[in-house]
């Protein structure tokens, strides 16, 4: 572990570097966000890193220069590469070392809004990351008059190495919304010796939260006033990235509804939300037509320790009000898995088995690393998320999505992949199938090459996990036909619930796979994924 | 059009949940709304076809650890960064070390300092332990003082088994061997028991447990059992066969932060049977009530 120190200071907000040939610096230096200060690392001396802007049809070389004094990385989050430009050390290629510049190159083959980040240690809590955008080589399907950013993300003073041990040692050290004698939180004393003799805490939303995070919006803290200009009847794109290591947020701009036109980078038929959950490392891109003097735009993280803030103004320094957190939402029966039968007013858990292994598939290691078993998970891509299931206005759904342009490959899945999310809340153990990345790191999932798949997603924790695939867009099957099941990176499998995806598998190499909450990939819920090339006959 | 009839579908049921009379909260989650919501959802819109039972992959699928990028880039050249990513994504060790109780105990006639440390080294299921824990009359050495060194494997997702061997220092030179059962009890209850086997063939055995209770989320009330327990009289250490000692206290800490937290408590100890009469003979008070200040860390 490198304690880092010296550096120029890291400039907010970014830059825009665009064209066919592009240097990206990676250094750190002292960082200092509304007062709190902390070191961190920067991508040409800023945090968030340059926009990154590409066009669809050109083949790009993106030279990284590494200034730490230990190995960093570049991912291309979303993008289609060559398995080994994907910039995962370990997996695609052996990561970039001290003063070594290493050079990315491939053609891009999509469009869209996208970003990057590090995958070496922990460093995309310490600011690695930045936007990334690839207009289109033909028109862009949506209309609008301007183009913005916003890049969520959080900012600690604290080492993430501290932030991981921690979490491995002190059982919900950043939850400072704990049950207690005195909350206000709507639960019957049943209710409470329940959760207890489960020894779940029905607050642990977040595991890392406010209280160490001030969460950023192109970062900056709510308090250092980012600003969006407008001119009343413009349309406005406003492309939302979470590029924050573990925070999801609930983002909405009160009296103004926005119309989702793409998810992670793809688009979709437009559809008006109020409000919308973005999970780690999602995009969305929304069209507002924004018409009163000014607007906030809240992103509350979903636990409501805190909001990233901008404000959209008709002037500069027009402000609407702020309004207040909403209260911090629980856990219940079914982010436990139990989905049936219940019904009733009582919440009793007689009959109830919070972990009956034998409901696992024979392929699940059981053993001290799985605290729960789902007993009856149901998909859950209707889910707003935790925190909006009860709001009283539009909240954007999984199953609200339709892909704008059709899918090319709609065969039927030959097959299908049931893989469950386990961990252990206590130990801080985080697996697919009950095994840690360190277990398992010789032992990849494996597809035929152009095999069509459909993966089930089976969460056995009491945490929403964003699952995300590199390399590869898959198709949410959240009932859509099979030529508009909408493409993403990332999918929110909902605590205690399933999710699936189609994939055909047609970029061959080695792939993560892993949870994006970073302290959960540490925490070993990853694993490579690897598919077999064409000349590998079938 | 077809994109409308699932954002018509959640429109309608959301006015439906905020009429729920259930809706005001007062169960956790307000769960039935919301599994009707889903459930609608669910039924709104099947999913298109595809297989619903998990089969074997293909043999195309091949076979082996995943080794593309060695042919881009090397193996050699890749070895250290594969060990690096399986070393950092799960099982790796951390340093953890507590002082649980570090105390001052006043009691009638005389006023006692008190240790209780432990810690560990190793990942989330394997572990390396060391215990200590003594006391003794302010301005003396210590009259009871042991440490303990065990290796410790999850066998629960709640428990890890611990053995290994504990020396006392204090009084006579006592070497235990120890087995024990570490982990966390349903309700919260933390637990830690170990029974001892002594060089001279003396069983013991110790039952730990403590729970938090949160009044504010800094102000932790913890109250506390021990019960010390023998297989047979050993008069030389003043232990009495059946329940030796029972201590049951409460410790009140402030969390300034979660690794630092001042406490004040309360502790009431009792030797009873054999031990009480070994007590009275040597002229101690079987019982003693003792108004305690201490702090307990982490790091």
């Amino acid at each position: 572990m490198h304690k880092m120190r010296g550096g120029a200071p890291i400039r907010v907000g970014f830059d825009e570097v665009s064209g066919t040939v592009i240097d990206l610096a990676v250094g750190h230096g002292p960082r200092t966000v509304q007062g709190r200060k902390g070191h961190g690392v920067a991508i040409n001396g800023s945090v968030p890193g340059p926009l990154v802007r590409l066009r669809e049809g050109s083949d790009v070389r993106l030279n990284v220069t590494n200034h730490l004094e230990e190995d960093t990385s570049i991912h291309w989050h979303g993008l289609l590469v060559p398995f080994y430009m994907d910039g995962v050390p370990g997996i695609s290629f052996p990561g970039i070392r001290p003063g070594q510049t290493f050079s990315y190159q491939f053609p891009v083959r999509q469009a869209g809004t996208y970003w990057y980040h590090s995958h070496s240690g922990l460093q995309e809590q310490q600011g690695h990351y930045g936007p990334l955008i690839i207009d289109p080589a033909g028109e862009e399907p949506a209309e609008y008059d301007r183009d913005y950013i916003l890049l969520l993300s959080e900012f600690t003073p604290l080492h993430p190495h501290t932030i991981m041990d921690r979490l491995r040692k002190g059982e919900g050290y950043f939850n400072y919304q704990q049950t207690s004698w005195n909350d206000q939180y709507p639960l019957t004393a049943e209710d409470r010796r329940m959760w207890a003799q489960m020894r779940m805490p029905a607050t642990d939303i977040a595991d890392v939260t406010g209280s160490t995070y001030t969460y950023l919006a192109n970062g900056r803290g709510p308090k250092e006033g980012l600003e969006y200009l407008f001119n009343p009847g413009e349309r406005v794109r406003m492309r939302v990235i979470n590029g924050s290591a573990m925070t999801f947020f609930n983002l909405r701009i009160p009296g103004l509804p926005m119309t989702v036109i793409a998810a992670d980078g793809q688009n979709v038929k437009p559809v008006e939300v109020d409000e919308f959950q973005i999970g780690t490392a999602e995009t969305y891109d929304v069209i507002i037509e924004p018409r009163a003097e000014a607007y906030t735009i809240v992103a509350e993280s979903m636990d409501r320790s805190g909001m990233a803030l901008a404000a959209l103004a008709s002037r500069p320094g027009a402000r609407a009000p702020i309004p207040p957190p909403r209260k911090p939402p629980l856990l219940d029966m079914g982010d436990m898995g139990m989905n049936h039968g219940d019904h009733g007013a009582s919440h009793s858990m007689d009959g109830m088995k919070m972990r009956d292994t034998l409901l696992l598939p024979p392929d699940v290691k059981t053993g001290p690393g799985i605290d729960m078993v789902s007993m009856a998970p149901v998909d859950k891509l209707g889910d707003p998320g935790l925190g909006l299931r009860d709001v009283e206005h539009r909240v954007l759904t999984y199953r609200m999505l339709s892909a704008l342009e059709p899918n090319r490959d709609t065969r039927t899945p030959s097959r299908l992949l049931e893989l469950h999310l386990t961990g252990n809340m206590e130990r801080y153990m985080w697996s697919f199938d009950g095994q840690m990345y360190s277990a398992v790191s010789d032992v990849p999932i494996r597809f035929a090459w152009n095999e069509r798949v459909r993966v089930k997603l089976v969460n056995n924790t009491m945490m929403a996990h964003p699952i995300h695939l590199h390399g590869m867009f898959f198709e949410l099957v959240n009932g859509e036909d099979a030529a508009h099941q909408p493409r993403k990176n990332i999918v929110i499998v909902q605590p205690g619930a399933s999710a699936q995806f189609d994939l055909t598998a047609n970029e061959p190499g080695d792939w993560a796979f892993h949870c994006h909450l970073l302290y959960h990939m540490h925490g070993g819920m990853m694993q490579t994924v690897t598919v077999m090339g064409p000349e590998s006959g079938s | 059009m077809r994109v409308a009839l699932p954002a018509l579908a959640l429109i309608a049921a959301v006015p439906l949940a905020a009429q729920d009379p259930h809706a005001d909260h007062t169960m956790p989650g307000a769960s039935q709304d919301q599994h009707a919501g889903h459930d609608m959802g669910a039924m709104d819109k099947p999913a298109s076809p595809g297989p619903t039972m998990e089969t074997p992959p293909p043999a195309a699928v091949g076979s082996g650890p995943p080794r593309a990028a060695d042919a881009i880039w090397g193996a050699e050249a890749m070895a250290d960064s594969r060990e690096d990513l399986r070393r950092t994504h799960g099982d790796f060790p951390v340093f953890w070390f507590q002082g649980d109780r570090l105390e001052a105990q006043v009691r009638e006639g005389e006023d006692v300092y008190l240790w209780d440390i432990q810690g560990y080294y190793g990942g989330p299921t394997e572990r390396l332990w060391f215990k200590s824990e003594g006391e003794g009359a302010f301005g003396s050495n210590p009259e009871d003082t042991e440490v303990q060194a065990l290796y410790a494997k999850a066998f629960a997702p709640f428990w890890d088994v611990q053995a290994g061997v504990r020396h006392d220092i204090a009084g006579p030179d006592t070497t235990h061997a120890v087995i024990g059962v570490q982990g966390l009890a349903p309700y919260l209850f933390e637990i830690d028991t170990a029974l001892f086997l002594s060089q001279r063939g003396d069983l013991t055995a110790r039952v730990e447990a403590e729970i938090d209770q949160r009044i504010t989320q800094r102000l932790i009330l913890q109250p506390r059992i021990e019960a010390n327990l023998a297989a047979q009289d050993i008069p030389e250490l003043g232990i009495g066969a059946g329940f030796d000692q029972i201590e049951i206290g409460a410790r009140l800490r402030y969390e300034i932060r979660r690794e630092f937290a001042p406490y004040i408590g309360v502790e009431q100890s009792w030797r009873t049977g054999r031990s009480a009469t070994l007590a009275r003979a040597r002229g101690e008070d079987p019982s003693a009530t003792s108004f305690l200040a201490g702090i307990r860390f982490w790091f």
